[in-house]
């Protein structure tokens, strides 16, 4: 490539540039533990999202078939909810995710905070899917829950992931005169559903 | 060439339209302040994200490297491309190699910076811009006006009318719901046969070589995991050291922009996905140059907020096409002359330096204080107009002397009364859509005095 040299030329000249080294100086910043489901399930709301809480899995299915068009292809790796599951999807192009109705993903961190959950790419089975989905529903159990972004990267700091994307609520603009409109590109609904009998460590 | 006084009193003869707009970014800036008031340690997280953009900067050579070494051992493509025109080659022979002649592009100011788009037209490829706001503005063939809200500037009449012409919904349908949609489902056909896509960064993490993109739509991932090819470009600022640091940032980052908490979508792409090309392209244009300016490198420290445009009280009554460089407002007016002093030379002067902008910054970089400096600057390379070298020099004379200055107070109350053609008139600026109240009987050192006096 032509511009093979521009990069030492940058580099001696940010070397020549850069003022003289500091060291970083960060204060901790302590967060309360208290009530973080409920915490979750507002600051959800206020970014669009829809919280709901379950016994079981089973009664995730029911909740499913009475909210969901039934015609749409609805997808979902939980074993539980073998009825939808598409096991090959991993391989499959992307393109024909196209008409994914609802996708139903397990996500294994969630941050009070912010209403955002962590799906890292083999949570999200494909890396378009959660996107490309007209609805997401994200399953959560109770110890996924961590006060704030914080703590969410102490857990993931290490983990080795090649995609993943924390998530708030819905796909949204506001790029009209500031007026809030759901499902910009990605899904028009996004529903966070906290299954009590289901255990984190499991999958982690 | 017009300047940006000029330019604003153009925007300023709608009133109603500067008053919507004046209001439109007060809102959002006020939504800020809720967000940020909401965490009893947001001026903490301020401060260690300031610290950390400091460290980054002082060690960026090394940094820069490790991103390097690491991207590299993530399976991506690394590319160095020391100004614009480097940067707009490499896009261009990436998709030449490929025989790809259409792409579709997520929000990045830095490729605003390069004219990218106009480049790759030249060159027979076609460029969609998919954030809604920024695909608006495309089909308006204008810039975006500010970096975060790309049509803050546009009515839904006028948005509507662009839809009509180019997407074809009904004649003066304007409704934002049904405008999204119609340009949902125009964009989702382009993410669906779009070969390469190509994004901006937010974040790059040294420790890791992954970078991360924040946005509301999904666009930027709907293009990336549909594409065969993922082009990321950034500028050599966007370095952070750790992928913790990322919690701080993300903090900092919507909440100032917007007074969300979060953008709705936060994706790290550390290797590309299976049987995709990954192409990142580090472009420093000036930045090197700005980061050897002392007064101005902390300017590098702006993670894109665009806080400081929505609170400026010169940009939402002057819009950000006054500004006429890619990043308008406070922030964009310290960028600007670093990259061409002539050129931008207005813009430092677009400030009542109120400070308003320093207060608000999540990085906190002297806005207010460089704008200053760079007046300084400008006025001693002579590169500002006889008016305003004159007008500076006699206010520092004013300023360096106490007594001068009240008699110059006293003489130009007295004056405004006797005589109002000598400043009403059309060669004073200050007049152009301005009344000026009627002058004090005394100065506030007068009446501060008689205050004192009246009490001793
Ligand atoms: S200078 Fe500060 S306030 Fe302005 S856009 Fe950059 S980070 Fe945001």
């Amino acid at each position: 490539m032509t511009m093979a040299n521009s990069r030492s030329k940058i580099l001696e000249a940010v070397k020549l540039s850069q003022p003289a080294f500091s060291e970083i100086i960060t204060a901790n910043i302590p967060q309360s533990k208290e009530n973080l489901p409920a915490k979750f399930a507002g600051a959800s709301t206020n970014v669009g999202g829809k919280f709901i809480q379950l016994n079981t899995l089973e009664e995730l299915k029911s909740y499913i078939a009475e909210n969901f068009k039934r015609t749409g292809i609805i997808l979902s790796d939980i074993v539980e909810l073998s009825d939808f599951s598409v096991l090959e999807i991993k391989e499959m192009d992307p393109h024909s995710l196209a008409n994914v109705e609802l996708a139903i993903l397990r996500a294994n961190l969630a941050v009070a905070e912010n209403g955002t959950c962590w799906l890292p790419e083999e949570n999200a089975i494909q890396r378009v899917l959660p996107f490309i989905t007209q609805h997401l529903i994200v399953v959560v159990s109770n110890d996924a829950f961590v006060p704030s972004m914080h703590q969410a990267y102490e857990i993931i700091d290490q983990d080795i992931y090649g995609y993943g994307v924390f998530i708030a609520g819905p796909s949204k603009t506001a790029d009209i005169e500031q007026s809030l409109v759901l499902g910009a590109h990605g899904p028009r609904s996004m529903t966070i559903c906290l299954i009590q009998e289901l255990n984190n460590k499991e999958k982690r | 060439m017009k300047d940006h006084s000029r330019l604003s009193e153009v925007f300023n003869e709608d009133e109603q339209r500067v008053n919507w707009h004046d209001e439109t970014l007060w809102w959002i800036r006020q939504k800020r302040d809720k967000a940020a008031n909401m965490l009893p340690e947001w001026e903490l997280l301020r401060e260690n994200a300031s610290q950390i953009k400091h460290h980054t900067l002082s060690n960026l050579a090394n940094y820069l490297e490790q991103f390097e070494s690491k991207a590299l051992a993530n399976g991506i493509t690394v590319h160095w491309a020391a100004n614009a025109v480097e940067h707009n080659e490499i896009v261009l022979s990436i998709l030449n190699r490929n025989g790809i002649d259409q792409i579709v592009k997520s929000k990045s100011m830095l490729t605003e910076e390069c004219h990218l788009n106009a480049f790759l037209e030249s060159n027979g490829v076609g460029v969609v811009d998919s954030d809604l706001g920024e695909r608006i503005v495309q089909l308006a063939e204008e810039p975006p006006s500010h970096i975060v809200l790309p049509c803050i500037h546009k009515k839904k009449e006028e948005i509507g009318e662009l839809f009509h012409k180019h997407l074809g919904t009904a004649h003066g349908e304007a409704d934002p719901q049904v405008l999204t949609e119609a340009a949902r489902q125009d964009l989702r056909s382009v993410f669906l046969t779009r070969r390469a896509a190509l994004t901006g960064v937010n974040f790059a993490v040294a420790e890791t070589g992954e970078i991360v993109i924040c946005t509301n739509e999904g666009n930027a991932d709907m293009g990336v995991h549909l594409a065969d090819i993922h082009i990321a470009s950034m500028g050599i600022e966007k370095i952070i050291p750790k992928r913790k640091d990322l919690g701080i940032f993300l903090r900092l980052l919507a909440r100032s922009a917007t007074g969300q908490p979060i953008t709705t979508y936060s994706s790290h792409f550390k290797t590309p996905r299976l049987g995709q090309e990954m192409h990142m392209i580090l472009v420093d244009n000036g930045r090197s140059r700005q980061l050897g300016r002392e007064e101005f490198r902390n300017s590098l420290k702006c993670i894109r907020c665009g806080a400081c445009m929505n609170t400026c009280p010169v940009y939402r009554r002057s819009g950000g096409h006054s500004y006429q460089y890619t990043i308008s407002g406070p922030i964009g007016s310290i960028l600007a002359p670093n990259l061409d002093m002539q050129k931008h030379a207005d813009l430092p002067f677009a400030s009542t330096l109120c400070g308003s902008c320093t207060n608000v910054c999540p990085v906190k970089i002297d806005i207010h204080n460089q704008l200053y400096q760079w007046r300084q600057v400008l006025v001693a390379a002579g590169k500002t107009t006889a008016t305003k070298r004159w007008g500076m020099k006699i206010a520092s004379t004013l300023f360096a002397y106490p007594a001068l200055f009240g008699a110059a107070g006293k003489l130009g109350r007295s004056l405004m009364k006797i005589t109002p053609y000598l400043f009403k008139n059309r060669l004073n600026p200050w007049y152009h859509q301005r009344e000026m109240p009627a002058p004090p009987e005394q100065s506030f050192r007068e009446w501060y005095k008689k205050q004192r006096n009246n009490k001793d």
